[in-house]
Parts: structure tokens; C-alpha cells; sequence
């Protein structure tokens, strides 16, 4: 029997497990939304495309699934772009569903009309435009294969009005998908075994760890393996939560803001083995002077990460699980050759670094945004799923909640998007009814994206938004008072609306502190309080961020902003 | 590293946009394309290109990474230039009016030109070689005055 394009559509959806999609409707979608108001698959409705997007996101980050939107053409499809740009830098699998002009109208600039696949061509792991009916469950199904596959990524369908309106039949595809990107996954055993070599006569030895071992569902096997051989660990952003932030041999984030002992263990040593890492300026400082003293083992399953930044002494292409299952035993098999103390003086020497600079504020009269952050750390049990805006917001939850859990940290790390947060935490809380999901934010970046606070009341999505409320972009302005003499252009936004206000014209409520006793009571208020909630922390404006290695620096030269 | 010219050889789907997606691998990553042919192969669903670039072998090396990522790409090979037969080919017009035509004929014929075309007043070769025979036949042809000519991508066959 045929069936319409559009139910075509939704069917084959249905046939990827998919559940949820975060979508906007529009002039060329009207038959797929006409077959979405059956009912068959839930739909959120966004108040903008840029918020479906990230909310896609953060639902597959959360869930480690595909996350899914759908939005028209055009004006439409343009505003996923950013969303799609921050899936790419972190690698997370998105399926984007855009509508498209008529294929006889596609070239003439017709209505809304946009060269959606040209646009998106650098920020897709692969896009497709669907030119025939009989096309598009398979092209549906190779994109969710493609977005989930190897490296994972984003991937954008572009779907012409004809289509969605044209009679097909409906036939599963069987076989036939694109081949697997890049050579095997599967590790060179005599690396590892190399690897096994290099760590029995390495005295200094440092695991990093990135977004590939969260990816490659690793965590378990990373423990293992750290615990095993007795590691010290740093992380870059994208791998906190892959190992436990509390734990005696994590040294929490490495790079420009970085823990003290993380950058000078990773510069002082003589053994790094990066897992899922792609050695970005952010995590690196100096190149030149990257690790310097060290030898560099790379495990990655993009053959592509490997040498682009850091050029490396032992590369192995594979993914993040298999490789460290392997090695775990391979070092069941050496026994007690690696347990106890065999680092025991570089421990030692870490150990001191830890008390020279432990990540640490100064209490004041004013609120400090890092004590908000550690107190909600303390009142979530660290249990929370916590997204964050970009800037440093971003900075201070990096360093002062101690993720647990892998898919618990959601933020955009390589893109650097503000606005990704709030609607990142939607979509997460939509895939995880039952957790605390909070977003860490600054008054600058809940602003990019506020609008969403519609979608949270409609659907009753109870997220609780943490406003760092410092009246800067603070991020930039602290770059302003560090390189560029205090001059503070277009960074002082202290003419912000009445959050709280805000929040109670959308429907939701509304918390607010300015004094540091009052804090941790609205916290706690609003973490209590049923449905979304924003609190308004008015924090302390010119609280930096530190340690910090400054643009161009090594990662031993950091600020620990200490004022004499 | 040593800077010079890179041959590859890279095998796609024949689809309305993959070049645009390897030249967006070039454009995107500040690489850039010498030559450039490309026409289907026995399968006419398949295309090989064949690219020419300027860069230190670590440089190729980041473009192999990156173009063997493309979904629609099927392989990718560096051609060592010892092993490979490179052919590019050239159509080059000679205007003929008020000339000796007699002295470029036997030019044409010293440098195994084919003419394609022959008129009163112009004439239009064929040369297919490699590059340092198609520029010494250039040089030979410049005294007669070279109109227009037009140059194709580089080939290669191992």
C-alpha cells in the first residue's frame, strides 16, 4: 500500500526508536506537522529553532541517544545552524529535520527558500537533500546510522514540500548502509602492549581524558583501568563526569582554567595518555610547550584528531572502551607488578601541588558565584544534571561541581555557544523526567535563549535555572580588565531586565538573593519549588575565574589570582 | 618540511555535491587546489577525482584524515610520482592570418601536435603530455603567438 511522504516520515522515525522530537512548524512542513498531530510521536514546540536544536541536544547527551528536530525551511532551517555548529564540536548525534521549498521551486529563490545543505556542509558530520519519496526512509535511516556511528555527529536531512506530499511505498531498508567511516575501531594489540611497556618505566605518568571516553561509554572501563594502575587524571571540560570528580586520583580539568595541579602534573610529566581527546588551544595552552617533558600515547577513534595539534608517540585509532578494556587486561595479567605504590613519590609531589593551590575564593560580602555553585553541589548530592552557558558560568561549575557520573556535565565546549544551556536542560529533563536538571547561568547568556521559558511552562518542564547575575558579560570582561587595561567596552549589561519578574510573566517562578546569607535558602527554594523556576543570584561583578594561563602562555605560567 | 606539489587520487559517489564537500575540506582547513579532473569511471556511479596540492607531507596526511571522514568517499591515495603515469592535455589556437604557415606546420609536426581544426585564418592543437612536455611545447609554439588556450586537469594511471 502507498502511503503519503509525511506518514512515510513519521513511520520511519518511529522504525529509529524514536520517541521525542523539539521542532517549530512552518509554510513547507505543514503535512508532516498535519501527520504529527496524530499523535503517534511526542512533540515539543519550541519558541525558536536555535532552542529545538540545542534541546535535541541536550536530549541526546542526557539519554545518549539520537536527539531529533524538525523546523521549516529557510529563516527556519537557518536558525538550527549554531545548534547544529555546537553538536559538530562536541560530537553529538542530532538528527535535523528541515523542510524545504518544492524541487521544482529549489534554485529560484522562492519563499523561505535557503541552500540549507550548502550552509551546513562544514558543520555536518553528512547532510542529505531528499529528492524522491521512494528516498526517504532510507535516507532517514542512513542518517540516524551516520549521526550514532564512529565518531558521532550531526546530521541534516533536507526535506522538499513534494516529498513530504508524494505516494510511496513504504519499504524497510534491509542492507546496504553507507560503510563504517574510517579503519577498523578496533585497537593495534602491540600498541597497548607498548602502552603496558611505557607505563612500567615511566616514573611521572598522567591520564587525560576528553569527550571520547563519555561518547565511547567508557567510563566503567576508565575507572578500572586508573584505579587499577594507580593514575593520577585530569579531564578535559568534555570528559568531566567520566571519572569522578571527588575521587583522590582525579585532578579535576586541565588547560586555561584548569586546577594548578592538573597543568603542572601534565607539564612535569613523563607519561600522558590522552583517551577521546582532541588536544584543543583551550586544553593545551602553549603547544610548544605542551607536556613537553612527556612521552604522548593518543587513543582516539577519529584517525583525524591524531598529530592535528600535538604530535604524538604512540597513536592508536580506536574506540575509547575497547582500547581500555584491552588494557585493563592486559594489566589483570601483569598482576601485582601494578598495583600499590609504584608512583608513590609523584603522588607525593601532587599531593603538594594540591595544597600549594587548591581551587579556593574569598568569601566577601558579596555573593561569589563559585560558594552558589558549591552549595548546590552540596544541596543536589552532585547528583544533579547540570547544563551551563558558555563564559564563566561555565568555568566556575567546571571547577567547583565535581561531576559523579558521565552525560551529567552538558555543555557546549567546543563551539563555545551562549544560549545552548537552557534549552540543553529542557531537553535533558524531557529524556530524564526523574533527575534534578539545572542550568548554571550568567545574565548574559539566559538572555540568548530566554524565550524558552515558554517551552519549559507549556510542557511543565521543571528545569531550575541558577542566574550568576554579575551585570557583565563576565567571560569577556575579564579579559578586558587582564589585557586590555580595565577598558570594559560593551561588556557592562547591568541594565538587565527583572529576572524574576521574568520569570513570573512566562508562568514560572521566581526566586532572587543579593546577600550571602540569603543564598543557599533560595537554592534550596527553588530546587523544592515544582516546575521551572529561575533564581536570580546578584553575585559579586568583578569575581574572576581562576587559575588562568593566559592566550599564548604555557600551562605552567597561570594566574592563580592571588591579590597581594 | 619540504613544500611541493601533492597528487591524490580520490574515488566518491557520484553525487551532485560531493565535490563540493572535498573542495570544502580544501577551502574550510586553508588548503589549496593546484589542478583539480574528475569524470565517472566504468561505474558511472562512481567518480574519480584526481587533485593536485601544495603542502609538506604532514599536510597531506591532515587532508587524507579529513577527506577519508566524507561519507560519499570511497578511497583516497597519494600518488607517488615515480610509479604513476601523469598526463595532462591542452588545446591550444594560433591565429595563421598574414604568418608563415609553413614554418608552423613543421613546428606543429617537430612537436607532435595533433591539429584538431584548421582554418584559413586559425588553428587549434592537441598536445597531451606530461607537464614539462606540454611546457616545452608551449615555449617552442610562443614565436607564432598563442591566442587562447585552455588546460586540463592533471590525469594519472598507475
Amino acid at each position: 500500500m502507498k502511503l503519503k511522504g509525511a506518514q512515510i516520515f513519521i513511520k520511519a522515525l518511529l522504525d529509529e526508536g524514536v520517541d521525542t522530537i523539539f521542532g517549530y512548524p512552518g509554510g513547507v512542513v505543514l503535512d508532516i506537522y498535519d501527520e504529527l498531530h496524530k499523535g503517534q510521536l511526542r512533540h515539543i514546540l519550541v519558541r525558536h529553532e536555535q532552542g529545538a536544536a540545542h534541546a535535541a541536544d541536550g536530549y541526546a547527551r542526557a539519554s545518549g541517544k539520537v536527539g531529533v528536530c524538525l523546523v521549516t525551511s529557510g529563516p527556519g532551517a537557518t536558525n538550527t545552524v549554531t545548534g547544529i555548529a555546537t553538536a559538530y564540536m562536541d560530537s553529538i548525534p542530532i538528527v535535523v529535520f528541515t523542510g524545504q521549498v518544492s524541487t521544482a521551486l529549489i534554485g529560484s529563490d522562492a519563499f523561505q527558500e535557503a541552500d540549507i545543505t550548502g550552509i551546513t556542509r562544514p558543520c555536518t558530520k553528512h547532510n542529505f537533500i531528499v529528492r524522491r519519496t521512494e528516498d526517504l526512509v532510507r535516507t532517514v535511516k542512513e542518517a540516524f546510522y551516520i549521526a550514532r556511528s564512529g565518531r558521532p555527529g550531526p546530521v541534516l536531512v533536507d526535506l522538499p514540500k513534494d516529498v513530504a506530499q508524494g505516494m510511496a511505498e513504504y519499504v524497510p531498508p534491509e542492507a546496504g548502509l553507507p560503510r563504517t567511516k574510517g579503519p577498523s575501531y578496533l585497537p593495534d594489540v602491540q600498541a597497548l602492549e607498548k602502552v603496558l611497556c611505557m607505563l612500567r618505566d615511566a616514573k611521572r605518568p598522567v591520564v587525560l581524558i576528553g569527550g571520547g571516553v563519555i561518547l565511547g561509554k567508557a567510563s566503567e572501563e576508565l575507572r578500572a583501568f586508573v584505579r587499577k594502575a594507580g593514575l593520577p587524571i585530569t579531564s578535559t571540560l568534555m570528559g568531566l563526569g567520566a571519572y569522578p570528580g571527588t575521587d583522590p586520583l582525579s585532578l579535576g580539568m586541565l588547560g586555561m582554567h584548569g586546577t594548578y595541579y592538573a597543568n603542572m602534573a601534565v607539564s612535569h610529566a613523563d607519561l600522558l595518555i590522552a583517551v577521546g581527546v582532541r588536544f584543543d588551544d583551550r586544553v593545551t595552552g602553549r603547544l610548544a610547550d605542551f607536556a613537553r617533558g612527556a612521552k604522548i600515547v593518543h587513543i582516539d577513534i577519529d584517525p583525524a584528531s591524531i598529530n592535528k595539534n600535538v604530535t604524538v608517540d604512540l597513536a592508536i585509532v580506536s574506540d575509547s572502551r575497547t582500547a581500555l578494556h584491552q588494557l585493563n587486561q592486559m594489566l589483570e595479567r601483569e598482576g601485582k607488578a601494578f598495583s600499590g605504590d609504584r608512583y608513590g613519590e609523584w603522588h607525593k609531589q601532587i599531593e603538594e601541588w594540591k595544597t600549594y593551590a587548591p581551587l579556593s575564593y574569598c568569601p566577601g560580602e558579596k555573593i561569589k558565584p563559585q560558594c552558589v555553585i558549591e552549595t548546590l553541589h552540596r544541596l543536589t548530592g552532585g547528583d544533579a544534571i547540570v547544563a551551563t552557558e558558555v563564559g564563566q558560568n561555565q568555568m566556575w561549575t567546571a571547577q567547583f561541581y565535581p561531576f559523579k557520573r558521565p552525560n551529567q556535565l552538558l555543555t557546549s565546549g567546543g563551539l563555545g555557544t551562549m544560549g545552548y544551556g537552557f534549552p540543553a536542560a529542557i531537553g535533558a529533563q524531557i529524556a530524564c523526567p526523574d533527575r534534578t536538571v539545572v542550568d548554571i547561568a550568567g545574565d548574559g547568556s539566559i538572555q540568548m535563549n530566554i524565550q524558552e521559558l515558554a517551552t519549559a511552562v507549556n510542557y511543565n518542564v521543571p528545569v531550575k535555572v541558577v542566574i550568576l547575575n554579575n551585570g557583565f558579560l563576565g567571560m569577556v570582561r575579564q579579559w578586558q580588565e587582564i589585557f586590555y587595561g580595565k577598558r570594559y567596552s560593551n561588556t557592562n549589561i547591568s541594565r538587565t531586565p527583572d529576572f524574576v519578574k521574568v520569570a513570573e510573566a512566562y508562568g514560572a517562578t521566581g526566586l532572587r538573593a543579593t546577600r550571602p546569607e540569603e543564598m543557599e535558602a533560595v537554592l534550596k527554594k527553588g530546587l523544592e519549588t515544582p516546575g521551572p523556576v529561575f533564581m536570580d543570584f546578584v553575585v559579586d561583578s568583578e569575581e574572576g575565574v581562576y587559575p588562568m594561563v593566559g592566550p599564548g602562555a604555557a600551562l605552567t605560567e597561570m594566574d592563580l589570582g592571588r591579590k597581594e | 618540511m619540504e613544500i611541493k606539489n601533492h597528487t591524490m587520487t580520490i574515488v566518491v559517489n557520484n553525487k551532485p555535491d560531493v565535490l563540493a564537500r572535498i573542495a570544502g575540506i580544501f577551502s574550510g582547513r586553508g588548503f589549496n587546489i593546484e589542478s583539480i579532473s574528475a569524470n565517472v569511471t566504468l561505474n558511472p556511479e562512481v567518480t574519480k577525482i584526481i587533485l593536485v596540492t601544495k603542502g609538506n607531507t604532514a599536510t597531506v596526511g591532515r587532508i587524507e584524515n579529513q577527506i577519508r571522514k566524507l561519507v560519499d568517499v570511497i578511497d583516497f591515495q597519494v600518488v607517488a610520482n615515480d610509479r604513476a603515469i601523469l598526463r595532462e592535455m591542452i588545446l591550444i589556437r594560433i591565429p595563421l592570418a598574414d604568418k608563415d604557415t609553413e614554418k608552423i606546420r613543421k613546428d606543429i609536426e617537430n612537436f607532435h601536435c595533433r591539429i584538431v581544426r584548421m582554418e584559413p585564418d586559425h588553428c587549434i592543437l592537441e598536445i597531451t603530455g606530461t607537464l614539462e612536455e606540454i611546457q616545452w611545447v608551449m615555449k617552442g609554439l610562443e614565436p607564432h603567438g598563442i591566442e587562447d588556450l585552455s588546460r586540463s586537469g592533471l590525469i594519472v594511471l598507475r
